[in-house]
């Protein structure tokens, strides 16, 4: 794998320095220095000099460091835990071309790890506040921030980085944009181009476990061959909620779930906003009251809060020891962090799934009954391990014209589509064998399955 | 003073999840002190600041160079010049306006010379890229003084971190994987009582449903032992069978098909579980049979006073058992018969820690402290109790008897090296480069004109420890090599790995929560793989 990664370097560092000369040629070069004495000696070390465990294409030279302070360019996605610790330890290893990504305002709750912001800076953008911090402390250093959703940006932006590097807090967007470094890739005759893959590597933390993983688009694992992995997300089931609580959470749910949409205390259609002080504030206290009537303990603020919010605890250290990892390429692709009884790491290969649904480029088959009911493929698509879909529109080609089956997103197509839900596959006017298209948000790409009949 | 306290918890909100405010309060009353600002120091304190600890202060005589600030987010270039403690001390205390940071414009080895008490005051002392001889030396003094000390070197592709600390006890190590106290096997009368108090055969078909696995678990149990000689299913086939005894209980339709019972289906999935026999563990054991907890008198570290009474408990009103944990897991049921049951638990766990605090407050009176009431208040025996279980103590021995050739760990460096490229090569190499550095008053390979004569230098250093020790094992050229191509540098992403791994560790020492590693752990960045040494 480090063999394609370094040839992958030097193709596009050829063609790069190439593209930047003839830039020179044209604007005379500007030469921006901010250098000093000795500043990259510690990394020169491993630029310059060659070494027993290096990889056999591994040259020493001097362009090396050239290469990462003017050519390379790293797109780093999230401007929080992870994201403010890889902009510090990139900018320090000689990146200097860097864009940060990220949607979020700066909370009160991010400053305990979050080190490049303030109190002053609680509202503002985190990718502006995040990229000003280190461009002041690190001379020379050109972090440029994009306060977007990264499905805002397309795939003409993402095409100009070398690495992209994740910090994200949600499973659906690392599975987004999994599915836009898979888009890019070019196949000629069959036959993957290797200048087309940009490796991702992607990091997720959570108190005090991490892990940290590569992927080579198109040829390694991808974040859709290990769905499995991720841990469910802890619903609870409706009746619990609803009439046979057991634990104080269950009470908090109740209330968000239930009480708050049939009373809105706050105004119609006013949503329950989990940043507003407030907000929590009635749903503690109506918590309390449903634990009393069941004579439940422990519903207290905090708790309320981290139900809402679906809160996950996070320190420092832990963002710090994963970013580290992610910063720097290893052999293995996929590692493990915890530091809750001593410290235990552990590394190994993920495998790529033979017929996974982002990256195994063959349509996937549905196999159902013509007389099975739309919601019943609909509930495969959210509730299948492998699939995993939030919301999934659906569309197919039914007598030469293109159908929407069903789509949730928008409220018009969805309250139209609605009925189709009940009605049998045959009666949609679907054939065995036939193509389907579906949209949702864990992908950029419209994914093709196989409709298959069974008797 | 409310807003300061309500915006505190506002912002540490989320570690407060991790170890709780009396955690946070542990960390407000620390004082840290780093040695040396390089990189990997500043990337350590920079994790302790930002969750609040109370004060640090920096010990660094250097003066800040060029190459310093390259790898140092917490230097800056307009520093260069200036003594490097003072330099980092402004950049790291602006990052929290809640700590106070201090610095010392002095190297360690002349405070020693000083002032050697000057160590004393702090709660740690974390020291970085410090030569053995001065390691040695603070070893003694913080020994003495039982200061914890954290040893810390980036060095290459290659982490290096080594606690000492002569005990470090731990009641709240929140175990990731802790099997559940369900007494089922020997239940307390309460909770016999609770179990007789059903009948499934006479519930009806709702209350049938929406019993707790735990109760159905029990019942079948009692029929069970009396069918089978008192013996409860002991191996895979027995409890298959008893899994399938279980399902029989489900009730049934009038067709014969089974009823969606989900409660007796977590039943049949939790057998495993609820068969766990109660006892003892072996590390709370050992504890027991410790000299510490036998030979309690007015010198007794409070820990130990708290682990004889659990042990006083245990032979007593325990009946050879540790005091009831008290927690049960969600399970199916309704709320009512849930809350009930687990009210069962609860109880008997705060009866049994009201009977560790009588135990207490007799050990206490017995030598001598009895107006200590509030000495161990009755909340931490709540606390006792419910983690008796996980009660750890963690002892790393000093690093004069690591480094003495009497009390060197031999039989884990030579069985370790039976892989020559297991991590246990880096610390020998770490050792030698130190011994390098003792000769030439430098380390090897750092100009490139060094580097390859260097290697025959350092060969000779490793030499000399091997046979200094008489370790029989072998060490690769190529590990020679690569420590003389690492030319003592320190890459910013080692040093911000090893940051955040011993700022955690230091707060697991400050809090008390968590358990610490024993005692060397070694990252190796070039594979991402890590290990944990007790040398």
């Amino acid at each position: 794998m480090n063999l394609l990664l370094c040839s992958l370097f030097r193709e596009k560092k050829r063609r790069r320095v190439v593209e930047l000369t003839e830039k020179m040629v044209v604007d005379g070069g500007s030469g921006r220095t901010c250098e000093w004495d000795g500043r990259w000696n510690h990394i020169k070390k491993f630029l310059e000099r060659s070494g027993p465990f290096t990889h056999p294409d591994f040259e020493p030279s001097t362009e090396s460091l050239q290469f990462m302070l003017e050519t390379c360019k790293i797109l780093v996605i999230g401007a929080g835990g992870l994201g403010c610790e890889l902009l510090k330890d990139l900018a320090l290893s000689g990146f200097r071309n860097i864009h940060v990504v990220d949607m979020d305002t700066i909370d009160v709750s991010n400053l305990n790890r979050q080190f490049l912001f303030r109190p002053t800076d609680v509202g503002r953008p985190k990718a502006n506040v995040a990229a000003d911090f280190v461009n002041n402390r690190i001379p020379g250093c050109c972090v440029v921030p994009h306060f977007k959703k990264i499905q805002d940006i397309d795939e003409t932006f993402y095409r100009q980085f070398h690495i992209i590097v994740c910090g994200l807090d949600s499973i659906v967007a690392r599975r987004w944009m999994n599915g836009m470094l898979l888009s890019l890739l070019v196949f000629e005759d069959g036959v993957l181009d290797p200048s087309s893959i940009i490796p991702l590597i992607d990091g997720g933390t959570e108190g005090f476990k991490g892990n940290a993983r590569v992927i080579l688009p198109g040829m390694t694992a991808c974040i859709d061959c290990t769905l499995e992995l991720y841990p469910p997300q802890i619903n609870f089931p409706m009746c619990t909620i609803a009439s046979m609580p057991r634990l104080p959470e269950h009470c908090i749910e109740y209330v968000r779930m239930l009480l708050w949409p049939k009373e809105t205390p706050f105004g119609d259609g006013v949503v329950l906003d989990g940043d507003d002080p407030e907000h929590i504030q009635w749903v503690y206290q109506r918590s309390l009251e449903r634990a009393a009537d069941f004579n439940i303990t422990g519903v207290t603020y905090r708790l309320t809060q981290g139900v809402v919010k679906r809160i996950i605890p996070a320190v420092a250290s832990t963002n710090a020891v994963i970013a580290g990892k992610s910063a720097y390429i290893p052999l293995n692709n996929y590692m493990v962090f915890n530091d809750v009884d001593g410290l235990y790491t552990y590394t190994f290969e993920a495998e790529r799934k033979e017929n996974c649904s982002a990256c195994s480029q063959v349509p996937l088959d549905l196999h159902f009954s013509p007389s099975s009911k739309l919601q019943e493929m609909l509930d495969h698509l959210t509730e299948s391990a492998s699939l995993q879909m939030k919301s999934p529109a659906l569309t197919a080609t039914v007598e030469g014209k293109n159908k929407t089956l069903y789509l949730q997103s928008v409220a018009s197509i969805e309250q139209r589509t609605r009925p189709n839900l009940s009605k049998t596959l045959k009666e949609l006017g679907l054939s065995d064998g036939q193509e389907l298209a579906v949209a949702d948000a864990t992908t950029p790409q419209t994914m093709l399955f196989r409709l298959c009949f069974t008797s | 003073m409310a807003a300061t306290k309500a915006s505190k918890e506002q912002k540490y909100d989320r570690q407060l999840r991790l170890w709780g405010d009396h955690g946070q309060e542990s960390l407000e009353s620390a004082h840290v002190c780093l040695i040396n600002a390089t990189a990997t120091g500043t990337e350590i304190l920079k994790n302790l600041v930002l969750p609040g600890i109370g004060a640090f202060t920096i010990v660094d005589g250097h003066t800040v160079s060029g190459e310093d600030v390259g790898n140092n987010f917490f230097l800056s270039n307009n520093s260069i010049g200036k003594n490097r403690a003072q330099a980092a001390t402004e950049l790291l205390q602006e990052l929290n306006s809640d700590v106070s940071g201090n610095f010392v414009e002095e190297s360690p080895n002349k405070l020693l010379d000083n002032n050697p008490e000057f160590f004393n005051r702090f709660t740690i002392v974390i020291g970085v890229q410090l030569p053995e001889s001065t390691c040695l030396r603070l070893d003694s003094v913080l020994w003495s003084a039982s200061v914890p000390f954290l040893v810390c070197k980036s060095y290459g592709l290659i982490g290096y971190m080594r606690l000492v600390v002569q005990e470090h006890s731990v009641i709240e190590s929140h175990p990731d994987n802790a099997l559940e106290d369900l007494r089922l096997n020997q239940p307390f009368a309460e909770l016999k009582n609770h179990i007789q108090s059903y009948d499934l055969d006479s519930m009806d078909k709702k209350d049938h449903s929406h019993t707790p696995w735990i109760i159905i678990v029990a019942k079948h149990l009692e029929r069970w032992l009396s069918e089978h000689n008192l013996q409860p299913p002991k191996n895979y086939k027995e409890k298959e069978a008893f899994r399938q005894f279980i399902r029989e209980g489900i009730r049934k339709k009038e067709n014969g098909v089974p009823e969606d019972e989900e409660n007796f289906e977590e039943a049949i999935k939790n057998v495993n579980t609820a068969l766990n026999p109660t006892k003892i563990p072996s590390t709370v054991e050992d504890l027991f049979n410790s000299e510490e907890c036998n030979d309690v008198t007015s010198q007794t570290p409070s820990f130990w006073v708290m682990l004889r009474a659990v042990k006083e408990f245990a032979l007593n009103e325990g009946n050879g058992s540790l005091p009831v944990r008290g927690t049960i897991p969600d399970m199916i049921a309704d709320s009512q018969k849930f809350i009930n049951l687990q009210n069962v638990y609860r109880e008997k766990a705060m009866q049994d820690a009201a009977a560790v605090s009588k135990h207490v407050e007799c050990l206490l009176q017995s030598i001598g402290k009895v107006g200590y009431s509030t000495y161990i208040a009755n909340r931490r025996c709540r606390c006792l109790g419910k983690n008796s279980s996980f009660l750890r103590v963690v002892r790393c021995r000093s690093l004069a008897e690591e480094y003495s050739v009497d009390t060197v760990n031999k039989d884990e460096i030579t069985s370790s090296m039976d892989n020559p490229d297991s991590e246990m090569v880096f610390y020998l190499m770490l050792r030698s480069v130190d011994r390098f550095y003792q000769q030439h008053s430098r380390y090897p390979g750092v100009y490139n004109y060094q580097v390859e004569d260097d290697i025959s230098k350092l060969k000779l250093c490793v030499n000399s420890l091997l046979q200094e020790y008489s370790l029989n094992v072998n060490i690769k050229d190529d590990y020679i090599h690569e420590f003389c191509r690492y030319g003592a540098a320190e890459p910013h992403t080692v040093a911000a790995f090893l940051g955040g791994s011993a700022a955690q560790e230091a707060i697991k020492i400050i809090s008390h929560q968590f358990v610490p590693f024993n005692n060397t752990f070694i990252y190796n960045a070039m594979s991402q793989t890590s290990a944990t040494l007790q040398l």
